[in-house]
């Protein structure tokens, strides 16, 4: 079909004896240069020319005829003669450049473009990235000193960057090269070595750029004299940078689930990997305040044991396991267990009985005091300061997930996404690919579907019936969340009740009183399980414009129910079980909500993992041996990472009155990933829907920090300004609330001090005077909208910089074409001279 | 390019020192008995197809070719391009580098922009080889063509092809750009 339209470049520069250019070691740095060359050439193409004359003749007469299919070249069909109308012109521009009636010549101008090669020829990469590393150079506006000025280099008058001499032509690339490692050595560490990585040279090339870079580094420090303290600085430096890569390496070598993690994105994608991966942030950031925990509050106190309760022992039984009661009641897992003196080291017994009911501040008695660790303050802060650390984490990295996938301009460019993004190079197994493809082709066609029945209206009925089917199913949706929000409510009331009945009529201590307290655990987690079907089967009968707006508000959905599940059960302990504790015969409330986090986070991960195991399993079962489908289940990210995010608050809003949650958090998290991975490996398929990854993940991470730890820092806060802690146990009791251990530390400070007296002030100021916080707020807001505007500037530039280019592009034809013309009116000239020749 | 894995430089990464004597393993275990008498031994393209992670992708051949540098344009690879092939699509290649190499696979004609033709080629690739899987010529047209189409969209210059620069610039608009 185009069998005469050559496009291989290769065919012609073998005969015209240039390079393709593909193996094109030159540069070609402007349109001018190209045809300087090609004029330059001139005679020895026109020699060429002439002995190809008779099959480029042909050629150009079957031109005329042989087209591309496609329906907007019916005009050519009717212009064959008139080439060399120049009128002619304006109207080529308005066709794109592929042309088929570009002579040989032509085409070998278009495919040597400074544009089409940069893809491909070594030299035209090293000039692109000279020209970047000169950017950044004068970005950083390092100035070259002058001693590492290589011969041929003449320093510009303004000092700032390198002029160099004009280029030689036969050593263009060469001295580019020079230039280009020139520029490198010049940057900072961290430039360079990024500079590098995003060179698309090959290995070899960027080791040998490398060591280059670095060699005239090594060569200039040893000609110039260097005192010699300097030099010594400068072996730290290398030594100090060498260690960190080592460290960087071994970590990278340790990374946890390497290999499960690729199985698993090799089967089923990198949707369900980012499920897999969000899991180990999270095991990350509990690892985090399991450490800080850790060593600021369980080891000092474990070290300094209080001493026993007056009940005296209870036998340990398997129940505590579930319950986190009997025996677990009084160890170093809950908050009543702490002591609100400060502790000394080598202090005997005596003392240590003696100080029981001192309260808390300097103890008495003690010879040592330079080890004194103050346990009220310590607990107060190491709450404090790891919430405040694990905040500006999730902040900085929903900032910088919420960047990437982020766009300033505005244009939808779905189908070219669609085509040019969705391959998942990662996939291996074959079954895989072949879903993949099935997939991107249904994916395709439903999108070709969508944005071109986008301008269909629909008629009135069809919109009103499509509304009322929504309204349907968002009333069910939420009136059984209310449902099940008030049969909690109730539920949780009866149970306080029943607790307060027992209290008040002394009972024993039997297994099965224990036992009641799972009752409420219990509902929860059945609720959380089976609401999400119901919400399911809901949004089954609704159809959305798009599967994204279904994901998302399935997502909302769920997160509506579990918020409000939290929400009722925070106001169960903290304002019905804190603020009247006596009523319950409760010594210590603290630690009764302690358990009772404990017994949520432990029935919700027996109700997910007996889902996966056998939810999963037996729904494959079933759908293999009765349905005859080879349909299998599908695994459903969204809710699995929403109940992820579930377990995630529970343990943030127990880590106050249970300092060892985030410990059990890790166990379960790490059993979680192996029941979730095998069920996965055994009982599921990969998601049929298609699947934005990084943005599903920077919502995720969105989630994560402002329902979940927003709502968790807030309970906390609530609870360290408001609720009097109780009177028997823990680290804060006997003060009004716990926020004063930091506000009566501060004031003892200013007191023992006067020099100190300065922090107090501004405690005091700063801390307790909302005026602050509304100034701060203020601030920040302004500076919001300032970004807002600075973000609209940019896309107005987008457009501008946008039509510019679409102008450039009719300037490129517009020179193509008349090129175009000169050489076909040169080469009508050679052919008359030619056929007056043979002629005569 | 005679430099083997021991000659590149010391200071590089021991991370990098891991992946290439893993890389050399691989490599070797691909060659047959007597080139690995061979200073500088070369793959040819049916040995490379034989990898696991090359066996079942649509767009293993294109690959081969891509990162080939044998004179003949057989796709065979010496060692320093299996390691080219191999850094290109690990972890630790920045977008630069992957949406480098992924237009060059994309070229099927390898003539520094994706025509119509190449295209074409892709979406037939990507859509896999049964035909209840093909896109029908109609919609074919419509996806390239059209006016709400993959040219009309990223072609900014208006030339009928999508050049690199342009590539890069759908692909960055792109967070999902899968490796």
């Amino acid at each position: 079909m185009a069998r005469n339209v050559n496009f291989d470049p290769n065919h012609h520069y073998m005969e015209a004896g240039l390079e393709s250019p593909m193996d094109e070691e030159g540069v070609h740095n402007s349109f001018h240069e190209l045809i300087e060359e090609q004029t330059q050439n001139g005679g020895l193409s026109e020699a060429l020319e002439l002995q190809q004359l008779q099959r480029d003749f042909d050629e150009e007469g079957r031109d005329s005829v042989a087209f591309l299919s496609s329906p907007g070249r019916e005009r050519w069909r009717g212009r064959q003669g008139q080439r060399e109308d120049i009128s002619e012109d304006d109207e080529d521009q308005l066709d794109p450049l592929i042309a088929e009636r570009w002579s040989s010549a032509t085409l070998r101008i278009l495919s040597s473009m400074p544009s089409r090669t940069i893809g491909r020829s070594r030299g035209a990469i090293i000039s692109q990235y000279y020209n970047r590393t000169m950017q950044l150079r004068r970005r950083r506006q390092s100035r070259p000193s002058i001693r590492d000025f290589s011969r041929s280099a003449r320093p510009s008058i303004r000092g700032y960057g390198v002029e160099t001499d004009g280029m030689e032509a036969d050593n263009v690339e060469v001295s580019k090269r020079d230039h280009l490692v020139n520029n490198l050595q010049n940057l900072s560490v961290s430039d360079r070595v990024r500079m590098l990585r995003a060179m698309p040279l090959s290995v070899a090339e960027k080791s040998d750029l490398r060591r280059l870079a670095l060699q005239k580094e090594r060569r200039s420090f040893s000609h110039s004299q260097i005192p010699c303290c300097s030099r010594l600085k400068y072996y730290i430096i290398i030594a100090v940078r060498q260690s960190w890569y080592s460290w960087l390496s071994f970590l990278h070598s340790l990374q946890l689930w390497q290999v499960a993690l690729k199985t698993v994105s090799g089967r089923f994608g990198t949707g369900v990997l980012s499920y897999f991966l969000f899991l180990k942030t999270l095991l990350f950031f509990n690892l985090f305040l399991f450490l800080v925990t850790g060593a600021f509050l369980v080891l000092p106190q474990a070290v300094h044991p209080p001493p026993p309760p007056p009940q005296g022992q209870v036998n340990f039984s398997g129940l505590e396991l579930l319950t986190g009661g009997g025996c677990f009641s009084h160890s170093v897992m809950y908050h009543g267990y702490y002591s609100n003196f400060t502790l000394h080291k080598s202090c005997t017994d005596d003392d240590r009985l003696h100080n029981l009911s001192a309260s808390n501040g300097t103890g008495a008695g003690c010879a040592s005091k330079h080890l004194s660790y103050n346990m009220p303050l310590a607990y107060f802060f190491t709450i404090g300061m790891a919430f405040f650390i694990t905040c500006i984490i999730l902040v900085y990295s929903m900032s910088k997930s919420f960047g990437q996938s982020f766009r300033i301009d505005k244009s939808h460019s779905i189908l070219a996404m669609k085509v040019f993004c969705s391959w998942d190079f990662k996939v291996i197994k074959k079954t895989s690919v072949k879903l993949m493809s099935d997939n991107i082709c249904t994916q395709i066609k439903e999108l070709l579907a969508e944005v071109n029945h986008k301008h269909d209206k629909k008629t009135v009925s069809q919109r009103l019936w499509r509304l009322v089917v929504h309204s349907l199913a968002w009333s069910i949706c939420i009136g059984s969340t209310i449902a099940c929000v008030v049969a909690i409510y109730y539920f949780s009331d009866y149970m306080h009740e029943d607790l307060r009945s027992r209290a008040s009529s002394p009972t024993k201590y039997t297994l099965l009183s224990e036992a009641r307290l799972l009752a409420l655990p219990v509902v929860v987690s059945l609720i959380n399980l089976l609401l999400p079907g119901l919400f399911n089967a809901a949004a089954w009968m609704e159809e959305y414009d798009s599967p994204s707006v279904r994901t998302y508000v399935a997502i909302s959905r769920n997160l509506m129910l579990k918020v409000s599940v939290l929400g009722i059960l925070s106001y169960h302990w903290l304002g019905r079980v804190a603020v009247e504790p006596q009523n319950l015969g409760l010594q210590c409330w603290e630690n009764f909500v302690g358990q009772e986090l404990y017994r949520f986070l432990l029935m919700d991960f027996i109700f997910t993992g007996l889902d996966t195991l056998f939810g999963e399993f037996l729904w494959r079962l079933f759908s293999e041996k009765v349905l005859r489908r080879s349909r299998r289940p599908v695994f459903d990210i969204a809710r699995n990472v929403l109940e992820l995010i579930y377990g995630q608050t529970l343990a943030w809003l127990g880590v106050l009155f249970t300092p060892l949650l985030p410990a059990i958090q890790i166990l379960k998290l790490l059993l979680l990933f192996y029941i979730k991975k095998g069920s996965l490996m055994m009982n599921c398929q990969a998601p049929r829907k298609p699947y934005r990854a990084s943005q599903m993940t920077t919502i995720f991470i969105t989630l994560l920090c402002f329902p979940s730890f927003l709502g968790a820092s807030v309970a906390v806060t609530y609870t360290m300004w408001s609720i009097t802690p109780s009177s028997s146990c823990g680290p804060f009791r006997g003060l009004k609330t716990m926020f004063q251990a930091g506000k009566s530390w501060v004031a003892q400070l200013g007191k023992d001090n006067p020099n100190l007296s300065l922090l107090a002030w501004v405690h005091s100021y700063l801390v307790e005077n909302p005026l602050f916080l509304f100034l701060a707020a203020g601030i920040f807001l302004i500076v919001i909208y300032f970004h807002t505007q600075v973000v609209d500037g940019q896309r107005k530039i987008i457009t501008l910089l946008q039509e510019q280019i679409q102008n450039e592009g009719e300037d490129k034809k517009f020179l193509i074409t008349r090129l175009q013309s000169i050489h076909e009116q040169k080469r009508t000239s050679n052919r008359r001279l030619t056929s007056q020749d043979t002629a005569c | 390019m005679g430099t083997t894995a021991s000659q590149l430089g010391k200071d590089l990464l021991s991370e990098y020192q891991v992946r290439t004597s893993n890389a050399h393993k691989r490599f070797t275990e691909l060659l047959s008995k007597e080139d690995k008498a061979l200073p500088n031994p070369r793959i040819p393209m049916q040995s490379i197809l034989t990898l696991p992670e090359l066996k079942s992708n649509p767009f293993r051949k294109r690959i081969c070719h891509v990162f080939s540098t044998s004179d003949m344009k057989d796709g065979s690879l010496t060692f320093e391009d299996f390691l080219d092939l191999l850094s290109a699509f690990s972890d630790s290649a920045t977008l630069e580098i992957k949406s480098h190499y992924a237009f060059r696979i994309f070229d099927f004609d390898d003539d520094g922009t994706l025509d119509v033709g190449d295209l074409e080629k892709l979406v037939n690739c990507l859509t896999g080889e049964t035909d209840d899987t093909r896109l029908t010529p109609d919609e074919m047209r419509q996806l390239i063509n059209n006016v709400s189409s993959i040219l009309e969209e990223s072609d900014i210059d208006k030339d009928g092809t999508v050049n690199l620069s342009e590539f890069q610039h759908v692909i960055s608009r792109s967070p999902d750009f899968v490796r």
